[in-house]
């Protein structure tokens, strides 16, 4: 019989609310419904009323956890609409805020998915961890989320040299607690048989849905617009795109463990070059945005963020069109859940790291009584009892 | 180099006699205008051909027609390609694209709630972020509605 | 009724409602929960349903598509319920007073008891917030014995 898991809209524990509607078949999955839009506040509209330099806090306030992609994708729109170049200083500074942005949400991420599969002490280490890197964040711009960082044509603070060493030493010191999740998750046998084949999405799905970020590296698909269509200071530093090709849920959580090096590594070449040049130098003037269009993109922690900027000579933008990455990859649960068991539903919806969705307010009902049979925490149970449950048989 | 420059003049090529307007923005950013008849034809092209990945659409409310701009971005060397059409603003209607890529299904719901834009040929066209109570004919991004 | 307030008092248990939050107070708040802040200790918990709860925490502004849904879950809270609102959002709107999109404000749906302002409000300051609606509480129940 077919049944109907609705997960969502409200979850308490955390961010924003979306409804997916799971169409089950005894334990499997047959079909996915996805409806969003609990979370619209028109920022689109708002952004046309505001003027360019506000229109960079409004950005900020899209999404808390990569609160810097869009203003960083919202600035590049604007400075290609302008056509100018910011200072070198300024260009290190934003990869910097952009790199450090990239842990802590790669952090918050697994510490969730460990959760998900029934490894607490995941979440609770990675984020001890990821305290560390809010309170460099907080030294830098004096908060730790929403850092206001970003203004057309430069950075609003400097980085001074005072503090460059406290934030190598962050680096520094999580680098061994990154081995010790690397650890965790590639040499436990209980993670493989959990997260291996699960909620796959093929290459030609991933391509059909256009998915962006690591999701669609962990796919094969070979895309970073830092590499791409450098921006900032990604042109002049080494980093690494890693690439996967299984597209399961371990690919995912492999793919954001390696990025979390290579933050650290772009970090550390940053931070080099903003010893050497002269401080002070951070921004350019900007008194009058010209009629015309401009396109920015910033690679994101979840994937490419997408800005687009219509100007007519006005100090306010006539459109702005705003795409989260979350938008695309959250679509793509429409193949990878379908065909899984309940249990792996959590996780896969959870794998595209959609700035998360939806917990406990799950509640299965039979379509002909209407009448509750799970909730989201029997869910979240069934989940944790199938990690138990292999880890007596391994 | 050479290959930056030969994608772009591949799909100028390729699109020959459909392109109505052309307009280099810089070396990463380019704008072809189409007539609405051909955007199935010249998507493919992009998408299939190419192997474009397809990133968003704009619905923009312009003073005489209502335009909107599909934006395909180019991967192996970093271009974005935006594809514009202009329709007529008593009565907006364009192809759509969901036969083509699947991505398209999201960004055309919205676009059609919030810019009144009719989709032909789209499987679900129903309100994606606003309620489903929402009142008809009320466009939150049009320039008359506020 | 004293007797309810006065064991209430001792554990706390929180539902978590985003409204349509930016997800930053939501993590503050669940970065109460997590090592360094660790509310649990205190007797806070976040509960996955609604008819556990003793405090309605509020993060967002309220959008066309879920303002009603916000009254609905307070009438199904046990009473005495009392809703914190968390951050700007919840407190009056901020940035997005003038959406389309935002009808009211969260204290036009539903009484808040306690406002915690901040975009996004610290960790200490939510902690401190919800120690300062503990306190007040107190001292209504002392007067009321």
């Amino acid at each position: 019989m077919k049944k109907i898991i609705p997960i969502g809209p409200y979850h308490p524990l955390q961010e924003e609310p979306e409804f997916f509607k799971l169409y089950v078949d005894g334990e499997k999955v047959v079909d996915i419904e996805i409806e969003i839009g609990y979370n619209h506040r028109g920022v689109e509209q708002l952004s046309t009323t505001k003027h360019y330099d506000q229109v960079t806090f409004l950005v900020e306030r899209i999404c808390g956890i990569c609160s810097t992609s869009h203003p960083f994708a919202y600035v590049n729109a604007v400075e290609d609409l302008l056509g100018i170049d910011i200072p070198t200083r300024a260009k290190y500074i934003r990869s910097t805020i952009g790199e450090l942005e990239r842990l802590h949400s790669h952090l918050l991420w697994l510490g969730l998915a460990g959760h998900f599969i029934g490894y607490n002490t995941i979440w609770m280490w990675s984020w001890k961890y990821r305290e560390n890197v809010c309170d460099i964040l907080e030294v830098i711009s004096g908060n730790r989320q929403h850092y206001s960082m970003f203004k057309v044509g430069g950075v609003r603070k400097d980085i001074p040299k005072e503090i460059i060493p406290q934030i190598e030493k962050m680096c520094d010191d999580l680098v061994p607690v990154v081995d010790m999740f690397k650890g965790a998750v590639m040499d436990d046998p209980v993670i493989h048989a959990r997260l291996k084949g699960v909620g796959v999405l093929t290459k030609e799905d991933a391509i059909k849905y256009c998915v962006v970020g690591p999701t669609a590296r962990a796919s094969g698909i070979d895309i970073d617009v830092r590499r791409d269509d450098p921006y900032a200071a990604y042109g002049e530093v080494q980093f690494n795109v890693p690439v996967l090709y299984n597209g399961d849920v371990f690919d995912k959580a492999v793919i954001r463990i390696l990025e979390m090096y290579e933050s650290i590594r772009i970090i550390k070449q940053c931070l080099d070059k903003l010893k050497k040049e002269p401080e002070g130098n951070i921004e350019v003037k900007v008194d009058f945005i010209p009629p015309g269009e401009g396109i920015g993109r910033h690679e994101a922690p979840r994937g490419e963020v997408f800005h687009y900027i219509r100007s007519d000579g006005s100090n306010r933008p006539v459109r702005h069109k705003i795409r989260a990455p979350s938008y695309v990859n959250i679509a793509s649960n429409k193949v990878a859940a379908v065909g899984q068991t309940i249990s792996d539903a959590a996780i896969t919806l959870a794998s595209v790291d959609p700035c998360y969705c939806c917990t406990e307010r799950t509640v299965a009902i039979d379509v002909n009584t209407k009448k509750e049979i799970l909730t989201w925490n029997d869910l979240i149970k069934l989940s944790q009892q199938k990690t138990e449950w292999i880890k007596k048989h391994i | 180099m050479n290959m930056k420059e030969k994608i772009i003049d591949e799909v100028k090529n390729k699109l020959k006699d459909k392109i109505v307007d052309f307009f280099r923005k810089n070396d990463k950013r380019y704008y072809i205008e189409i007539n609405k008849q051909n955007i199935i034809e010249c998507v493919k092209v992009l998408f299939e051909d190419f192997g474009f990945r397809f990133s968003t659409a704009t619905g923009i409310d312009c003073e005489n027609n209502i335009e909107i701009l599909y934006h395909f971005s180019y991967d192996k060397t970093g271009e974005i390609v935006s594809l514009k059409v202009k329709l007529d603003k008593n009565q907006p209607e364009i192809e759509s694209l969901t036969k083509v890529f699947s991505a398209a299904e999201w960004i055309e719901r919205e676009i059609w709630e919030m810019v009144g834009v009719n989709f032909i040929g789209h499987p679900n066209l129903k309100h994606l972020l606003l309620p489903e109570d929402w009142p008809e004919g009320k466009y939150p991004l049009r320039e008359d509605v506020i | 009724m004293g007797l309810i307030k006065k064991s209430l008092l001792k554990s706390l248990w929180v539902f978590h409602l985003p409204l349509s939050p930016c997800n930053n107070c939501d993590i503050e708040i669940l970065d109460t929960l997590t090592p360094r802040y660790d509310l649990e200790r205190f007797g806070i918990q976040l509960v996955g349903s609604i008819r556990h709860a003793d405090i309605l925490l509020v993060t967002g502004v309220p959008n066309y598509k879920n303002w009603q849904k916000l009254k609905y879950l307070y009438e199904q809270t046990p009473k005495p319920c009392f809703v914190v609102a968390v951050g700007t959002c919840a407190c009056g709107r901020g940035v997005f007073k003038d959406s389309f999109n935002t009808p009211c404000n969260v204290d036009e749906i539903v009484p808040v008891s306690a406002y915690i302002p901040g975009c996004p409000p610290k960790p200490e300051a939510i902690i401190g917030g919800i120690v300062k609606l503990i306190d007040t509480l107190r001292k209504k129940i002392t007067t009321y014995l």
